[in-house]
Formats: structure tokens, C-alpha cells, sequence
């Protein structure tokens, strides 16, 4: 049994994931499409990736996938004050990936690797900005949540803003968990 | 309780996976590479929505909802492809 938010609004929420996987989508599609026509150029640029970097970024990925899946198991419950640690631990986690891929780009600059360097990074500054993009806007959106549940807007009986919310950051941590070993990994 | 347990199972599932797939990575197992970090990936991205975004329990009409979109991006990439590959 499904006892969270209403039909109407898990099906907006996912009708507006399906317009964002296929925004993300479009960038996979052109990185396949190079990626069969130049095999060598993108083996040797990724391995000026660190992959090291990225694996941690994904453990916080799917660490603050997990802090958000609590919150809303929690508030399902109406436990608040569990929901806002939760949100809490979700936006520092979030903070943090942003913290390292700034450590990334930065590291990065400094080697003289840039979006016109050539195709992959092109395509790797691309993804991970637009990627990088959709997490400060969930962080932007739960720092709002979170104002609400302080203010004890959530409850057992109605937390829809916070599972869709969820459900958009489970999304962001999807396209996270094909970007790293496509450009980290094999790229 | 058990719900939370059961996430906590399929985070350290997901960080197991990730530790293994850039193990592999280190390998030279040439087209297997991309193979086994993509069928991980695959797996990984299964138990996110299936457990974390509740697909397990949903209704069918937001299944397709959710499923639908992926038929969408398979045609756009094989259709693309079968452009790029042949000229």
C-alpha cells in the first residue's frame, strides 16, 4: 500500500522527471555519439579525471539519497524533528558534492583543461554543470522544506512537498550514478 | 523501524557497488570495462527508484509514468545512431 502523496501529484512530479531525463538525455545521446567516433581522444582525457574525487562525490550522492529517504519514512510517521535532521544532513551532503566538484573544476582550470578543450571535456563541463545546476536548485528547494517543517507545516497526514522533493533528488542522484562511470570510469 | 532499516541495506548495498565498479575500473578488461561499469550503474540506478523513490509499491499508472520516458530516450539513442554509425 501506498500511503503518501496523492496520485495527481506523483504523476506531475514524474511527467516533469520524464522532461528532465530527456533534457539529460540529449547530452547522453551526444556523448555516446562521440564516444563510438572517438574512442582514443576519450580514453585519454578521462584519465585526467580523478576518480578517486568522483567515487567520493557519489558516496555523498547516495548518502544524502538516503538522509532524504529517512526524512520522508520519518515524516510518513509524523516524527518532525526527524525530518528536519534529515533535511539537514541532506543539505550539508549536498554542500559538500558541490564543495568537491568546485576542488574538481578548479584543479582542473588550473591544468589549463577547459569547455573548449576539446570534446570531453566539453561534454564533462556540460554534464556535470547541468547536473551540478539541478542540485543547487534541490538544495534551494529544501532549504525552503525546511523552513516549512520548522514551522510544523509537515505531518503524517501531509508531507507531499517533501516526498515529491524527495523524488526529484533520488532523480538528480540517477543522473549522478550514470555520469560518473561514463566520464570517470570508461569515459 | 523497518523501513528506515531497509534503506539503510540498500545504501551500504549502493556503496558497495561503487567501491567494486572503480575496482574494475582499474582493470583492463577492454569492451568488458564499459560493460560491467554500465550493467553496475544499471543495478545501482534499479535500487535507487525501486526502494528510495517507492517504485516498489507504486500504482501502475505512475509506473508508466516513470517507465515510459526511458522507451523515449532508447529511441532517440538508437535512432540517432543508427544515423552516426552508418554514414
Amino acid at each position: 500500500m501506498h500511503k503518501g502523496a496523492p496520485v495527481p501529484a506523483r504523476l506531475g512530479i514524474w511527467a516533469f522527471l520524464a522532461t528532465e531525463l530527456l533534457l539529460f538525455g540529449g547530452l547522453f545521446t551526444v556523448y555516446v555519439v562521440f564516444r563510438l567516433e572517438y574512442p582514443e581522444l576519450f580514453h585519454r582525457e578521462h584519465l585526467k579525471l580523478d576518480r578517486v574525487m568522483g567515487a567520493l562525490n557519489t558516496v555523498l550522492l547516495l548518502t544524502s539519497s538516503l538522509t532524504m529517504a529517512v526524512g520522508i519514512a520519518a515524516i510518513r510517521r509524523g516524527r518532525q524533528w526527524v525530518l528536519q535532521i534529515s533535511l539537514l544532513l541532506t543539505l550539508a551532503l549536498a554542500a559538500g558534492f558541490l564543495g568537491i566538484k568546485y576542488l574538481e573544476w578548479s584543479g582542473d582550470f588550473r591544468h589549463g583543461l577547459f569547455p573548449e578543450s576539446n570534446l570531453f571535456f566539453g561534454l564533462y563541463f556540460m554534464m556535470t554543470g547541468l547536473h551540478g545546476l539541478h542540485v543547487v536548485l534541490g538544495m534551494l528547494v529544501m532549504v525552503w522544506l525546511l523552513r516549512r517543517a520548522r514551522r510544523g507545516d509537515f505531518s503524517d497526514q501531509y508531507n507531499t512537498p517533501v516526498e515529491v522533493t524527495g523524488l526529484y533528488w533520488h532523480f538528480v542522484d540517477l543522473v549522478w550514478i550514470y555520469l560518473f562511470p561514463l566520464l570517470y570510469l570508461i569515459g | 523501524m523497518a523501513a528506515y532499516r531497509n534503506y539503510v541495506i540498500v545504501w551500504a548495498v549502493l556503496l558497495m557497488l561503487t567501491a567494486a565498479t572503480v575496482g574494475v575500473s582499474y582493470l583492463d578488461l577492454g569492451l568488458w570495462n564499459a560493460g560491467v561499469a554500465l550493467g553496475v550503474a544499471s543495478f545501482k540506478a534499479a535500487l535507487v527508484a525501486l526502494y528510495f523513490m517507492h517504485l516498489r509499491h507504486e500504482i501502475k499508472l505512475v509506473l508508466a509514468f516513470a517507465l515510459f520516458p526511458l522507451l523515449i530516450l532508447g529511441l532517440i539513442i538508437t535512432g540517432t545512431l543508427t544515423d552516426t554509425l552508418y554514414r
